[in-house]
């Protein structure tokens, strides 16, 4: 069997397809072990991992310390609003600290990107980046193409179709680069203010009118308006919004296929979906919450195999 | 050192038809056994004698396939790491005799790791070990057989192969061979 090429998984960008493969092998066999009765599996026992969050997060923190405690690791938890970093301390300094304690692993996020890769340079463990600002959260993205591959079978030729707030989204980004990797077509779309300058670099597919995408796309991958992000009006209201880019079940019956719905969550309901598609058969929300547990298990337990 | 073959497709015919009368007469009907082939290799060996057992019998029998690949304390130390392979054991084993069948006992470390594997799986009445090749004195841990093919003295610079039909070889045949020869 191969290994994984890389000690860290800083982001999507720079691993390659067999890695990603590799994983997804990985996922499926602990996705089988999460739905045991016993749900926990003895591999990482001698291995102390840190997450170390230095922005806001409920379902990534959640999801990696439930991939964590699976594998029997022994987990420390950081966030910044309660530590020294508030007192002037630097993130090198922090991270060394938590680090000389004897920690293996560090699951960091950050609102600076390029943050876990600063970190690579200078420390030893291996790091995983759980997302750094707008750039990359690679583990979303994996585990959003790995449901999409448990769904489809397969992602070549499979087309893909990004919503929403693609400028404020680290999701994005990511899921651009595994689905183009994965042989996938990938469009994005949103309005014109929350598509990044850079994105027709990327070569793919660009589209303002969401009806258009979703005729065009097998999968809609909608993500969240990051409403926290956005210190400019980036469009008039949530009202209009939702008019314009909101997906509903009338939209949905309106084409001529059936479509799978996705979100990284969490859903502002009635803006980006409504609760008859976020909770009908075509989403597959929760399914992605479950193989992001699957999937995180399976990076950490491959890294932990890199020396 | 050549390659030697210690069981060829007739005998090892035989000998599959030896072990599983001898689990006949323990098991019974197998109302309170099951069977666990394990991963990956000991699988093809536990289809056939399962198939044997329930044409045998005239009952279905549970069987499943036990992946030991998280459970192994080796993980970290080895050159390339195992793949994963599937589990199914779509049965509680609570209560139940099960019956561990593997290919070939070398150290004792893969059924150590089936063990721990087993146990999310419910807690059985009692485990039993089948395997095909008993490799004898290169035990690391205090883990033996109940049922056992053939036993072979070998050397750490030697491996035992297992052919079989079942993974793609044209006869069954088992040979010892050394390490560095393919």
């Amino acid at each position: 069997m191969s290994r994984l090429s890389q000690k860290h998984l800083l982001g999507i960008k720079n691993i390659n397809r067999e890695d990603i493969e590799l994983i997804f092998e990985t996922a499926a066999s602990f996705k089988e072990v999460i739905n045991r009765p016993i749900k926990k599996v003895p591999s990482l026992r001698d291995i102390t991992i840190a997450n170390v969050f230095f922005e806001n997060s409920t379902r990534t923190k959640l999801s990696f310390e439930l991939a964590e405690k699976r594998l029997s690791a022994d987990v420390v938890n950081f966030s910044s609003s309660n530590s020294s970093v508030k007192k002037g301390e630097t993130l090198l300094d922090t991270v060394n600290n938590i680090l000389a304690m004897k920690v293996d692993m560090v699951v960091m996020r950050h609102s600076s990107p390029g943050a876990p890769h600063f970190l690579a340079k200078h420390i030893d463990a291996n790091i995983v980046n759980a997302g750094d600002g707008t750039h990359e959260h690679p583990t979303q993205a994996l585990l959003d193409t790995f449901s999409i591959y448990q769904r489809h079978g397969s992602l070549e030729g499979l087309k893909v179709a990004i919503i929403g707030d693609i400028l404020h989204s680290r999701v994005a980004l990511s899921n651009i680069f595994a689905l183009k990797k994965l042989g996938a077509e990938v469009m994005v779309c949103g309005p014109n203010t929350l598509l990044p300058k850079y994105i027709s670099s990327l070569d793919i597919k660009v589209e303002l009118d969401v009806r258009k995408a979703l005729q065009w796309c097998d999968v809609a991958n909608v993500l969240r308006i990051q409403l926290e992000r956005q210190h400019i009006k980036y469009f008039p209201s949530l009202r209009e919004y939702s008019l314009y880019y909101g997906i509903n079940k009338k939209l949905l019956d309106s084409l001529d296929k059936q479509i799978t719905i996705m979100h990284p969550g969490p859903i502002n309901r009635g803006v980006e979906l409504n609760s008859d598609v976020a909770d009908s058969d075509h989403a597959i929300i929760l399914e992605q919450v479950e193989n992001g547990v699957a999937v995180r298990m399976a990076v950490l337990y491959l890294l932990a195999g890199v020396q | 050192m050549q390659k030697k073959l210690i069981l060829d497709s007739n005998l090892l015919s035989i000998t599959l038809d030896r072990l599983c009368q001898q689990l006949i007469e323990i098991h019974d009907d197998f109302e309170d056994s099951v069977i666990l082939g394990m991963q990956p290799r000991g699988v093809f060996l536990a289809d056939i004698i399962h198939e044997k057992l329930e044409a045998a019998i005239g009952k279905k029998i549970h069987y499943g396939q036990l992946d030991t690949t998280f459970y192994r304390d080796d993980f970290r130390r080895r050159e390339t790491p195992v793949a994963a392979n599937s589990t199914n054991v779509p049965f509680i084993i609570e209560e139940k005799n099960v019956i561990l069948i593997d290919d070939v006992l070398y150290t004792g470390r893969s059924v150590r790791a089936a063990l721990d594997a087993m146990i999310a799986f419910g807690r059985p009445k009692k485990v039993e070990l089948l395997t095909m090749v008993n490799r004898k004195y290169t035990r690391e841990l205090p883990i033996e057989a109940d049922y056992v093919g053939i036993e072979v003295n070998t050397m750490d610079s030697q491996k035992v192969l297992v052919e079989l039909e079942a993974q793609g070889h044209k006869s069954n045949k088992i040979w010892l061979i050394n390490k560095e020869e393919k």
